[in-house]
């Protein structure tokens, strides 16, 4: 048990290391990243002090290594454009956009548990087929349009929600639903599987021969063992809907870290894409990490893998 | 009688529904040119958000009506299908070949190069895609070719999975120990006994992965990090319009509807194919 721990912490400690090389080579792509910053207006001298002031003149391994050691210490620099730490930028937005992925979570489980379930309980019916045809049209859903379209429908005609903007609980709701969105379908149909493989097994056959109710059998002994993997599934979605939360923030106007990486794309605030690609990559890792021990934990039978 | 493999796809409403919804998008891109009823960039400011020409106020000229710039919708709509059935195969090409290829060498040789081709999958599904094509668009200023390559480049992990697992499954299946005795070739067992075997299940992954490039491009393009404007692609077009949609609900509920389709057909023959083997990789 201990020897999975570790080694399953060691390979997320890599994959850490690679990402943060990785985000310290994107932001090299564009070939001169002082002219970049200095934007379309600027003199040579510009350009000379801007790559004198951020250190860009150093050869690229000393700029490496300055960087990665300030960075696994929390510290990613100074943001261009907002003339601020960028620690204390993405922990001023990160709430939201941890909001927004836990509502999109929870409405996600809402959803797909109970769909899941009586799409197992009736496999093969037309309940069945049209749980699947739901998820189909879930995934094929362009996010940004979903919620274009219910901020026309729920905001503008029906009046009940805000457009935009996050001052009250409200404004949570529909980008929670758009979000909640992208993990629907997957939820759903592993729900279904699992639920299916638990209903068919040994221990329902005897928990029917007892006589046990029908709902005291689908719950406690069919659900509590479809459950394993769709805690680990949630916890990795989770991390999938952070990651993609920038276009629903976009969309909503909500100033989470997803909004605060799409600004800063678009003024080539650097030290700020950076830090959010390499914060929510770290987030999944930890997040993946979880589900696998949980998973372990729950089942012991994977350990050994 | 037992049926064939084609006769039961015919008989899945999923794959008709899917098939013609991909075989008329394909059809209606490749004669784009020769099908549109106007030049899908010819700007008239006179004849700005026309409403299409079964709603009120429209014109017949203009079935599905104008843009903001007077352009034909239709006609933009059409150049549309092409830019989005372009993205999604030359993506599925390009990540296919990367995911495959490191999932079949992981699968089939396994130790320490498997070791290194998981971990490729984990570190690549720990990077937000979305965030790092947008970055990378804007560093490099975004172009149709880029969008293609960042995708490619960013969408080969479930290729890999899937690859990977079903290579370990064959690999030692009794016609690929047949293959070695007969002595041939590594890069024959390779590409002669195990990619004709995985094929089916790739070609799952190609549906799933080409429907998920579709929309991301157009989420791109909605930024305004994806294909460049003046082109029509269905992302733009809806980014275009959005600041009227509050007036003229149409303007963005007709290429948002169009990639909706599209993305449906394209995940409705997989799931067609999927069943057709009878395995389950939604996971």
């Amino acid at each position: 048990m201990l020897r999975f721990f570790l080694r399953r912490f060691a390979v997320a400690v890599l994959v850490a290391l690679t990402v943060l090389t990785l985000a310290f080579m994107l932001t090299r792509l564009s070939g001169d990243l002082a002219i970049s910053i200095a934007g379309p207006n600027a003199t040579a001298e510009d350009v000379e002090t801007i790559r004198r002031v951020y250190g860009l003149d150093r050869p690229v391994w000393v700029q490496y290594f300055d960087w990665l050691g300030r960075a696994v210490q929390g510290d990613f620099g100074e943001s261009y454009f907002f003339r601020d730490r960028v620690a204390n930028l993405i922990g001023a937005r990160m709430p939201v956009t941890l909001t927004l992925g836990l509502v999109g979570l929870v409405i996600a489980l809402v959803v797909s548990l109970p769909l899941g379930i009586l799409a197992a309980v009736r496999e093969g019916s037309w309940v069945d087929r049209a749980v699947a045809l739901f998820a189909m049209i879930g995934q094929a859903m362009p996010s940004f349009w979903l919620g274009l379209v219910l901020m026309i429908v729920f905001g503008l005609q029906l009046g009940w929600l805000p457009i935009s903007g996050v001052e009250t609980w409200e404004g949570f709701v529909l980008p929670g639903v758009v979000l909640a969105f992208s993990a629907i379908p997957s939820l759903t149909r592993l729900t279904r599987s699992g639920m299916i493989e638990a209903l068919s097994s040994d221990y329902i056959r005897t928990a029917r021969a007892k006589g046990l109710s029908r709902l005291s059998i689908l719950v406690k002994h069919g659900f509590r063992n479809a459950a394993i993997p769709v805690v680990s599934i949630a916890a990795v979605q989770l991390g999938f809907m952070l990651g993609g939360s920038v276009v629903i923030e976009t969309v909503f106007a909500l100033h989470g870290v997803g909004f605060l990486a799409w600004e800063s794309i678009s003024k080539n605030d650097f030290p700020v894409v950076q830090a959010v690609v390499l914060v929510l990559a770290l987030i999944y890792i930890a997040l993946t990490l979880l589900a696998d021990l949980l998973n372990a934990v729950l089942d012991p039978r994977l350990r050994t893998a | 009688m037992p049926m064939t493999r084609g006769g039961r796809l015919l008989r899945n409403p999923g794959f008709v529904v899917g098939a013609a919804i991909v075989a008329f998008t394909t059809i209606v891109a490749i004669l784009a040119p020769w099908i549109v009823p106007y030049d899908p960039f010819a700007i008239d400011l006179q004849r700005r958000l026309v409403p299409p020409s079964f709603m009120e106020g429209g014109d017949p000229r203009n079935f599905l009506g104008t843009d903001q710039l007077g352009r034909d919708y239709l006609s933009r709509l059409i150049y549309g299908a092409r830019i989005s059935m372009v993205i999604g195969v030359l993506t599925v090409i390009t990540s296919g070949l990367i995911g495959i290829t490191l999932g079949v060498l992981g699968g089939f040789y396994g130790g320490k190069i498997d070791d290194f081709v998981v971990f490729c999958i984990t570190t690549r599904l720990s990077i937000p895609a979305v965030l790092v094509a947008l970055a990378v668009a804007a560093l490099r200023g975004s172009s149709f070719m880029l969008v293609v390559l960042v995708l490619g480049l960013l969408l080969w992990d479930r290729f890999a999975v899937v690859a990977r697992s079903t290579t370990m499954q064959i690999r030692n299946l009794d016609y690929v120990a047949a293959a070695w005795c007969a002595g041939v070739s590594r890069w024959w067992v390779l590409t002669r006994e195990v990619l004709p075997n995985i094929a089916t299940h790739l070609a799952v992954v190609a549906t799933l992965e080409m429907a998920l490039a579709i929309l991301l491009e157009a989420a791109l393009s909605f930024l305004g990090l994806g294909v460049p404007p003046p082109l029509p692609s269905w992302g733009l077009m809806i980014s275009e319009a959005k600041e009227y949609m509050f007036f003229e609900a149409w303007v963005i509920i007709i290429p948002g509807a169009a990639l909706f389709i599209l993305v449906l057909g394209v995940n409705l023959l997989g799931d067609a194919l999927r069943d057709m083997m009878g395995t389950d990789l939604s996971r």
